[in-house]
């Protein structure tokens, strides 16, 4: 017989079933059903607008969705108290569309940051941690800068740092390469590759970067009208004789 | 002539009911989301871990670097009071209730309301700012994302810090306003400090000190919630920030002012 703790263990990391959520009268998602297994990437590709960002924020509780489920290893996240939800939180890294790195901090700043809200390492293990991190991503000669002193590509490396400061086993990108330049999205591309083979991570990644996407996933969604149009490999979409498919990967390519 | 003004105030009424009920709808929405917003903040101050470090810094932040300001103004109200005092005083012949005049009328009211709007300035047009700013560039969503309470670390923070600096700056301006005060008269009329002190202060008790400046304490509470509720309501890119900026200094002096009324009504009631 299996306890609680090996039942969670056994769910999907990450389970969606029919999540919905309108601003006003816009029905953003309508009817989400997504479930990630464990160290797989699933890139969750869409027009601008149709409720990608939306769908992680829910995932992580920053959004309550109108209804429907979000799992988190079995957990129900949707509704979920404070003290329990910030438990999950810790077990999710989030690399946010803009970085979103606290701007009145440095570099080794804002990646101590969860740091020194969570864990037990000393002043000095956490600076090593910190160097660690940053090194891992190319970022150790910039500790001391401030986040408006550096690039946007060098931002995302901060905010990657980050989002992998508490070890997470989940990892959620909003947009990894939105606004960046091709060689550095490449490098960005890279750099999570790296990230999920090291951890062994599960990880959605939302994006309207078709070439990206096809770089760092395992398997892509495809987004219309709040609803998932199409789901599977790459050549699984190819395949696809859907007139807005055909359109969307002829267009990204 | 007459038909078609009566048809035009017809269809103002039409159209102006649907916008007077959503401006209702707001502004009742805004009292709720505010009491909301209390409520989380009181769900999450008392549990640990508390954010000292946050708190210190914000002590001094929003405290330390307000001194000199509140300073500034509170002896410029000293200057004026005596300057203004001195003559409609002089007319009565009764130039030596100068002194008292102005040491109680500084520290009843002239120091914790100049006190509380300076601070509302300086302080809720900066926290409205910031937090409005952290709010529309995701920086407090990426904090609740690393399992950290913003309510606690950005919210309760300055607002403590608020509450408890507020008496201490009015202690600063009364002391300034009183010490200005005497610079002033002194120059028209020489007077020793200690006699102007002794005067100003011969029929002051506690309960003319103490209450009004402790109420302060209250327009530091306002100040850090309405400024902390509306920054971290921000939406909308810069004239989302700008709007932030601008609502947090206009609502917490407007309830400044309300809650010096009530409260100046109460301790003349409970502590005459």
């Amino acid at each position: 017989m299996m306890t609680t703790t090996e039942t969670k263990k056994a769910a999907p990391p990450i389970q969606v079933k029919t999540l919905r959520k309108s601003f006003g009268r816009h029905k953003v998602l309508n009817g989400i059903d997504l479930a990630v297994a464990h160290g797989e990437t699933l890139s969750v590709l869409g027009q601008s607008g149709t409720g990608k960002s939306v769908l992680l924020k829910i995932v992580i509780g920053l959004q309550q969705p109108d209804s429907g489920s979000v799992r988190i290893y079995g957990q129900e996240v949707t509704g979920l108290a404070r003290p329990q939800l910030n438990e999950i939180r810790k077990k999710i890294g989030f690399l946010f569309q803009n970085s979103a790195l606290y701007d009145s901090l440095t570099v080794e700043q804002n990646v101590a940051f969860p740091l020194e809200r969570h864990g037990d390492l000393s002043d000095a293990e956490r600076k090593k941690r910190v160097r660690e991190l940053l090194s891992t991503v190319g970022m150790e000669k910039d500790l001391d800068k401030l986040p408006g002193q550096i690039s946007g590509g060098m931002q995302k490396r901060v905010g990657l740092a980050r989002a992998l400061a508490l070890s997470p086993d989940i990892l959620l990108f909003d947009e990894p390469t939105a606004g960046l330049d091709p060689i550095t999205a490449s490098e960005i591309d890279a750099l999570i590759l790296k990230m999920q083979k090291e951890g062994n991570m599960t990880s959605i990644v939302v994006t309207h970067d078709l070439p990206s996407a096809r770089a760092i996933s395992d398997r892509l969604a495809l987004m219309r009208d709040g609803q998932i149009l199409i789901e599977g490999s790459f050549k699984d979409l190819q395949a696809s004789k859907d007139e807005f498919v055909v359109q969307f990967l002829s267009r990204s390519s | 002539m007459a038909s078609s003004s009566a048809a035009d105030l017809r269809r103002a009424r039409k159209t102006s009911q649907p916008a007077l009920t959503a401006l209702l709808v707001r502004f009742f929405e805004w009292f709720g989301d505010l009491g909301f917003f209390c409520l989380q903040l009181v769900r999450t101050v008392f549990v640990p871990p508390y954010e000292a470090r946050e708190f210190a810094h914000q002590l001094d932040e929003l405290g330390s670097k307000s001194l000199p300001l509140v300073a500034l103004a509170g002896a410029a109200t000293g200057v004026v009071l005596s300057l203004e005092t001195r003559d409609s005083l002089v007319s009565f012949g009764a130039k030596s209730l100068l002194p008292a005049l102005l040491v109680v009328s500084i520290i009843k009211e002239s120091g914790p309301i100049i006190t509380g709007l300076i601070v509302s300035g300086r302080v809720a047009a900066g926290i409205g700012a910031e937090l409005g700013a952290m709010k529309v560039t995701e920086q407090i969503d990426a904090m609740e994302a690393s399992a950290v309470d913003s309510y606690k670390y950005l919210a309760a923070t300055r607002i403590l810090a608020c509450v408890l600096m507020l008496p201490l700056l009015t202690l600063a301006a009364d002391f300034c306003g009183i010490f200005f005060g005497w610079v002033t008269n002194t120059l028209t009329e020489p007077i020793s400090l200690q006699l102007f002190i002794e005067n100003g202060f011969k029929h002051v008790t506690f309960n003319d000190f103490l209450p009004p400046t402790f109420k302060t304490a209250v327009f530091g509470l306002i100040i850090g919630l309405i400024s902390c509720f509306q920054g971290m309501r921000a939406q909308g890119g810069t004239e989302g920030v700008e709007r932030a900026a601008t609502s947090s200094v206009v609502l917490s002096s407007l309830f400044i002012i309300l809650a010096d009324v009530l409260l100046v009504r109460l301790i003349q009631e409970f502590l005459p």
